[in-house]
C-alpha cells in the first residue's frame, strides 16, 4: 500500500508538472478536446481561405464594380456612395473646385459625434486642441499640421474634407477608416476648435469672463 | 483455507476500495481542473509576426481601440486593421526599425500581415461586438486588460458559462457608455455600481438572453 501511495503521488506530481496550472502562459493553440462541429467548412471575415489563388478570404471588390450600398441622407436628399456629389468628393460636382461650405448642416449631435471621432482618430497626432502637438510628437512624429495655422482656417470646408479622406503630404487619408458622415462630423468640430482658437474676450459672455485665468 | 488465502488477503477489499475511491477522485479532479477552457484556452499567447505592443500604444500613447479596431462598433467581427492603418505614424516613427519590416513590405504589396488569431469562438457559436460594446459591455469583461500587456494573451475562457453567467446578470457589469473603451475605469463604489447597471438595464432595455438562439443560429 505504501508503494501504491507514492506511485499515486508521484503521478500526480507528474500530471501537474507536465500540464500546469490553470491560466499559464503557453504558445501551444489551445487543444479542442471534443472537436465536433467547431471547425466548419465556412468562410470567416480577416481569415485565409485556400479557395482563392491569393488566399485572401476577405475579398477586395473587383475592377469596374461597385459595392453595394444604401444612400445617406444629407440635408433631407439621399446620396449614394458612387454620386458625384461634395458630400462624397468634397469638390463641387463636375469640377475641381472645392465647396465653400460643408453640405451637412451643423447640428449638436454632429459635434458631438465630431469631438468623439477627432479624439479617436486625430488626436493622437494633432492633439486635443488641434495644435499639433498630439502624444506622438514626444517619440519621432515631427513635422505635424497645426489645426489653427490661418493657411488651413482659410481652406475651404472641402479641402479639409478631402485631406481628412485621402490625406496630404506626410498625412494619410483616412477614406478607409471613416464614413463620409463622420468625416464632415470631424470637420465641423475642427471649424468649432478654431473658432473657440480665434475667440477674443469680447466674445465671452460678460458673466463668464471672469472665470477665464 | 489458510493456504490458498494468506492472512493479508483480508486487507485485500480495504484497498481495493481505497485505491479505486483515491484513482476515481484523481481522475474526476483533474477532469475538472484540465478539461476545461479555464485551463485549455487562458493563457494562450502565440508569437505573433510583429512585436506589436498594445501597452505601448494605448497606455503611453493614449490612442482608442477604435483607431484600429475600427469596425468593432458598428460590425459583428472587430476587425485587425490593416497594415496601412500602422503606416499612418509608422511612415515617420521608426522609420527603418528591423521591428516593422515586416508592416512596410505588407504595406507597400498590400498583402496582408499573418497575425495569429488568438480569440476563436467555435464556427456554430454565434457572437457579435457590436451588441456588446453599444450596451455598455467594455472590452475588458472579455478580453481582460488589454492595454497592459505587451503581448495579447488570452485571458477568460469564452466558454458557455462564461457568457451566461453575464447574460444572466447584465446588470453587474454594464457601464456607462464613455467608459467602454477605457479598461482602466473602476466603479468608484460597488454598491452604487450595482443600482447604476440595473437603472441602465431598465432603461436600455437590456434583455438577460438565455435562449439558445440568442447564440446559437
Ligand atoms: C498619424 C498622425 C496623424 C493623424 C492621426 C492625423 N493627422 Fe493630420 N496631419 C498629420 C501630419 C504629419 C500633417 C502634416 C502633413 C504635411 O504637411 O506633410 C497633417 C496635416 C493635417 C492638415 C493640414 C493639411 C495642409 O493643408 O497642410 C489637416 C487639415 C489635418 N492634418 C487634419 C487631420 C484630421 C481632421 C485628422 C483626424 C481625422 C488628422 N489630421 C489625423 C498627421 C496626422
Ligand atoms: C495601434 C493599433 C491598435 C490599437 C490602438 C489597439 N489594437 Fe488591439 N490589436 C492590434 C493588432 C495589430 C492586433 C493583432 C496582433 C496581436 O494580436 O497582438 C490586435 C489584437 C487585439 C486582440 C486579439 C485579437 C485576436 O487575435 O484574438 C484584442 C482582443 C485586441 N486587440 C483588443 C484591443 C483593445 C481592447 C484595444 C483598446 C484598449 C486595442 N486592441 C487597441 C492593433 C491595435
Ligand atoms: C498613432 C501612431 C501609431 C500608430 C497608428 C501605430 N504606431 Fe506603432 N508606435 C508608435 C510610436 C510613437 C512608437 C514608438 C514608441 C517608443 O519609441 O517608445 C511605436 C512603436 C511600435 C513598435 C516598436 C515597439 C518596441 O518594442 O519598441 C512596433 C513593433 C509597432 N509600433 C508596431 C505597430 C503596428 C503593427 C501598428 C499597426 C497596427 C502600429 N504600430 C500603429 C505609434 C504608432
Ligand atoms: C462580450 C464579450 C466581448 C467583448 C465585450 C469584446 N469582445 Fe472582442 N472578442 C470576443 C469573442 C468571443 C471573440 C472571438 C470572436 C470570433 O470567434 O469570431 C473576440 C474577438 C476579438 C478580436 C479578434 C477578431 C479576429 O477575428 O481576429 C478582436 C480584435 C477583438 N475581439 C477586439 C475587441 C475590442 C477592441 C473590444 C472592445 C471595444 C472587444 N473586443 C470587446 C468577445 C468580446
Ligand atoms: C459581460 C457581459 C456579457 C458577456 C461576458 C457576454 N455577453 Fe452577450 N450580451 C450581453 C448584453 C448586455 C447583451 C445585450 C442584450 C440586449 O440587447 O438586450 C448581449 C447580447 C448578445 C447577443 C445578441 C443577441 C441578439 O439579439 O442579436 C449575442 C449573440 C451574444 N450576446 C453572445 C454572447 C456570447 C457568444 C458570449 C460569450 C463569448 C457573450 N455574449 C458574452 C452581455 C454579455
Ligand atoms: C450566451 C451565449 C450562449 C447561449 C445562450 C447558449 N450557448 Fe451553447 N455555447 C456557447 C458558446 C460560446 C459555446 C462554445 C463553448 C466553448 O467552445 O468552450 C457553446 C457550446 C455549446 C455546445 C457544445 C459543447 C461542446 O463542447 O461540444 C452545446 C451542445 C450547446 N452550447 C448547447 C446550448 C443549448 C442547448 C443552449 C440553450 C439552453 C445554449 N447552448 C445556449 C454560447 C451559448
Amino acid at each position: 500500500m505504501r508503494y501504491f501511495l507514492l506511485g499515486f503521488l508521484l503521478l500526480g506530481l507528474v500530471v501537474v508538472s507536465v500540464a500546469g496550472f490553470r491560466g499559464g502562459i503557453t504558445r501551444r493553440p489551445p487543444i479542442e478536446l471534443f472537436p465536433d462541429m467547431d471547425r466548419q467548412a465556412k468562410l470567416r471575415p480577416q481569415s485565409a481561405h485556400g479557395f482563392f489563388p491569393d488566399g485572401l478570404g476577405s475579398r477586395l471588390h473587383p475592377d469596374q464594380t461597385i459595392p453595394r450600398s444604401q444612400p445617406v441622407l444629407v440635408a433631407g436628399t439621399p446620396v449614394h456612395p458612387f454620386e458625384d456629389h461634395p458630400f462624397n468628393t468634397g469638390y463641387e460636382p463636375g469640377t475641381t473646385n472645392f465647396v465653400q461650405h460643408s453640405p451637412v448642416p451643423v447640428s449638436e449631435t454632429l459635434l458631438a459625434r465630431g469631438r468623439e471621432r477627432f479624439a479617436i482618430h486625430c488626436q493622437p497626432c494633432h492633439g486635443a486642441a488641434g495644435d499639433g502637438k498630439g502624444p506622438t510628437t514626444k517619440y519621432g512624429m515631427v513635422v505635424i499640421g497645426n489645426l489653427h495655422d490661418p493657411r488651413i482656417v482659410q481652406q475651404p470646408d472641402g479641402e479639409i474634407f478631402h485631406v481628412i479622406s485621402e490625406g496630404r503630404n506626410l498625412m494619410q487619408g483616412y477614406a478607409a477608416n471613416l464614413t463620409a458622415a463622420d468625416r464632415w462630423a470631424i470637420l465641423a468640430y475642427v471649424r468649432a476648435l478654431q473658432l473657440s482658437h480665434l475667440a477674443t474676450l469680447e466674445e465671452v459672455p460678460e458673466g463668464l469672463r471672469a472665470t477665464l485665468k | 483455507m489458510s493456504d490458498i488465502f494468506p492472512k493479508w488477503t483480508n486487507k485485500l477489499p480495504g484497498y481495493v476500495i481505497l485505491g479505486g475511491a483515491l484513482l476515481g477522485t484523481a481522475v474526476v479532479a483533474g477532469t475538472w481542473y484540465y478539461f476545461t477552457p479555464k485551463y485549455t484556452r487562458v493563457g494562450y499567447q502565440p508569437l505573433q509576426p510583429v512585436s506589436f505592443s498594445h501597452h505601448i500604444h494605448v497606455e503611453q500613447l493614449g490612442m482608442d481601440c477604435r483607431y484600429c479596431h475600427n469596425g468593432v462598433e458598428s460590425s459583428y467581427h472587430s476587425n485587425i486593421p490593416s497594415s496601412t492603418t500602422c503606416m499612418n505614424c509608422h511612415n515617420q516613427v521608426l522609420k527603418d526599425d528591423p521591428k516593422l519590416a515586416l508592416v512596410r513590405e505588407s504595406a507597400a504589396a498590400g498583402k496582408p500581415i499573418p497575425w495569429v488569431w488568438i480569440h476563436k469562438t467555435p464556427d456554430y457559436v454565434y457572437f457579435n461586438h457590436a451588441v456588446h460594446v453599444n450596451r455598455g459591455i467594455s472590452c475588458v469583461e472579455c478580453h481582460g486588460q488589454i492595454n497592459l500587456m505587451d503581448e495579447v494573451q488570452h485571458a477568460q475562457p469564452l466558454s458557455m458559462t462564461f457568457c451566461l453567467d453575464c447574460h444572466r446578470h447584465p446588470e453587474a457589469f454594464l457601464r456607462p457608455p464613455e467608459q467602454v473603451y477605457n479598461l482602466n475605469w473602476k466603479p468608484d463604489d460597488p454598491t452604487r455600481q450595482l443600482a447604476q447597471g440595473r437603472r441602465f438595464l431598465e432603461e436600455w432595455k437590456v434583455e438577460r438572453l438565455e435562449h439558445c438562439s440568442a447564440c446559437h443560429r
